[in-house]
């Protein structure tokens, strides 16, 4: 393929990845915008292939394969409530295969035409392909500890110690001067060593941050996982790559722009982390207030009786695996007369949509769900608001209390609804360590169990 | 002559303004699609591992009289690993985005 021809394929490529995205701006166009992805990357990959002089085609298909198999594997027998790991093992690669075509391209510049006959690597490209390596890095091993916290192989408590952001402040500037010394002298010895802090400060930075943050935590790894493809694709001076990055970049921030919107939180109290570290802080003065704690006979009676019942998912409902007992339970209020909505709050759950898609997969029509700003102003008309597994979304001292953690967070008015069920384990506070008020309101009734228990016998009684 | 660089660079700058706007018009409800489609595309870093493993340069005079150059071996892994995200982060999204019906 000639060089004009193949930079007209990979913006082909690059145009059908925006097809791919644009899709996502309704349920019935994203699937075709998916075959779209698809299809470029058949034709960026095929473009590739076609270059003069590409050879070892054996160890491509075999490495291919390999790789292809193991992804096809997890993607088909992943649970849907693992989605957020998922993504955050995901993103790792990601990072690490950007770092190892950095290092390709370090021990063989010719191949990528960045290099003069005597092998010295353009100071551009050099720079270019320090920040590919430095951004990969830290998106491998920030993801690899997100992954840890949201799989439980590490407790989702923030990680914090003495002098923490200075010791990140000099790894930070370590690497900056090691990117300088390596833009100078092109020395593998400084690529590796500015490669290994970036994968030491990608840790460092994600284990102060806490289980309830880490929807702007994966959001963000999305962004510097686009960075580092962007960072790769100018050394290779490859359009799609740059493309590709840009657009995964922005996604990425995007993202986290909206979970920190939804928490009322700036991106920089985030990144430094330690929210949820006093745990349980506030919870004094509990022991004199009384709850009314219901059966779930007495839920189903209340819910019959209704006109209007709002679902409030959370992800204690993903914990439980309750999303196909709580369908059930709607459809059998439907059959009742009963109209069941659901009101999704941005920060619910570990990652951006995750109760969508979990609705989605036990059969709940996706008209039926709501996001916070479309829904709110129907709670005061609603006669139940049924809350599964959701806590802090909730509290209403996010309006009322200034001093509180929360405050100022955007939440779903439950409260105001004639009567609140709140299915809990128990009265514990959420993962901002506050607790709510709503727990003790006259018309709140506690539905304390198991989430997918308290549902299924709700379900019977029904 | 204008630096290559500085095309690349337009031509990333304006991407990220599509980026921009096509982001923000993807309904909430497909976040999550929206995360896993975006793993699927990041696959494409392939092409870089692809020129790594198969872009036959002068071996002898990289002092390897025969099989592979260390960049042709982390290209094989690179490749791997994209495919994994390729092939995974299409297929999940596909999954997901096959659950999202309307009402009967």
């Amino acid at each position: 393929m000639s060089v004009n021809l193949s930079a007209l394929a990979y913006l082909a490529a690059a145009v059908c990845f925006i097809f791919a995205l644009k899709g996502l701006s309704s349920p019935t166009s994203s699937r075709r915008g998916n075959l779209f992805g698809m299809a470029g990357m058949a034709i960026a990959i095929a473009t590739t292939l076609a270059q003069p002089g590409m050879s070892s085609f054996g160890w491509i298909v075999t490495a291919m394969a390999v790789g292809g198999a193991v992804g096809a594997i997890i993607a088909l027998k992943i649970e849907m409530t693992a989605m957020p790991q998922l993504v955050a093992a995901f993103h790792s690669l990601v990072g690490l295969a950007a770092i190892f075509v950095a290092a390709a391209a370090l021990y063989a510049p010719e191949a990528y035409s960045i290099a003069g006959a005597d092998g010295v690597i353009k100071t551009a490209s050099r720079i270019e392909m320090s920040l590919g390596v430095i951004i990969g890095a830290i998106t491998f091993t920030g993801s690899i500890i997100a992954f840890a916290k949201l799989q439980a192989l590490m407790s989702g408590a923030p990680v914090t110690f003495p002098m923490q952001h200075l010791v990140n402040l000099f790894v930070g500037v370590a690497i900056v001067g090691l990117m300088i010394g390596f833009c100078l002298n092109q020395s593998p010895e400084l690529f590796w060593a500015m490669t290994a802090l970036a994968l030491a400060i990608g840790i460092m930075i994600i284990i102060p941050i806490g289980g309830a943050d880490m929807p702007v935590v994966i959001s963000m790894l999305n962004s510097y996982s686009g960075w580092a493809a962007a960072g790769i694709g100018f050394t290779l001076q490859n359009t799609a790559l740059i493309i590709v990055g840009a657009l995964v970049g922005s996604s990425g921030a995007i993202l986290s722009y909206i979970m920190c919107k939804g928490m009322n939180r700036s991106f920089i109290s985030v990144i430094l982390g330690g929210f949820g570290a006093e745990d349980g802080a506030q919870a004094t003065g509990r022991s004199d207030k009384t709850v009314k704690s219901g059966s779930a006979d007495d839920a189903a009676f209340i819910m019959t009786n209704a006109e209007t019942v709002i679902v409030v998912p959370g992800y204690g409902m993903a914990v439980a695996q309750a999303q196909h007992a709580l369908r059930e339970m709607a459809d059998e209020l439907k059959k009742a007369g009963v109209t069941v909505t659901y009101a999704i709050h941005p920060v619910a759950g570990r990652m951006p949509g995750h109760m969508n898609v979990l609705l989605a997969e036990a059969n709940v029509p996706y008209e039926e769900v709501f996001e916070l700003e479309e829904i709110n102003s129907d709670f005061p008309t609603a006669d139940v608001a049924f809350v599964i597994g959701a806590n802090d979304v909730t509290n209403p001292a996010a309006h009322n209390d200034p001093q509180s953690p929360i405050a100022g967070m955007p939440i779903l008015d439950v409260e105001k609804a004639k009567t609140v069920l709140f299915v809990k384990r128990s009265l514990s506070p959420g993962y901002a360590g506050i607790d709510n008020e709503v727990f003790y309101q006259d018309d709140t009734m506690m539905l304390f169990g198991d989430a997918k228990k308290m549902v299924e016998e709700i379900v019977k009684a029904l | 002559m204008i630096d290559p660089f500085i095309v690349d660079f337009t031509i990333f700058v304006l991407a990220v303004f599509v980026g921009y706007y096509v982001v923000w018009s993807v309904t909430p409800a497909l976040h999550t699609p929206l995360m896993s489609v975006t793993n699927a595309i990041s696959g494409i870093i392939v092409v870089g591992a692809l020129i790594a493993v198969g872009t036959q340069v002068d071996t002898i005079a990289k002092g390897v009289e025969e099989g592979m150059t260390f960049s042709q071996v982390i290209g094989i892994v690179a490749v791997a690993i994209a495919s994994v995200n390729i092939f995974g982060g299409f297929i999940v999204t596909q999954r997901m985005l096959a659950m999202f019906k309307k009402r009967r």
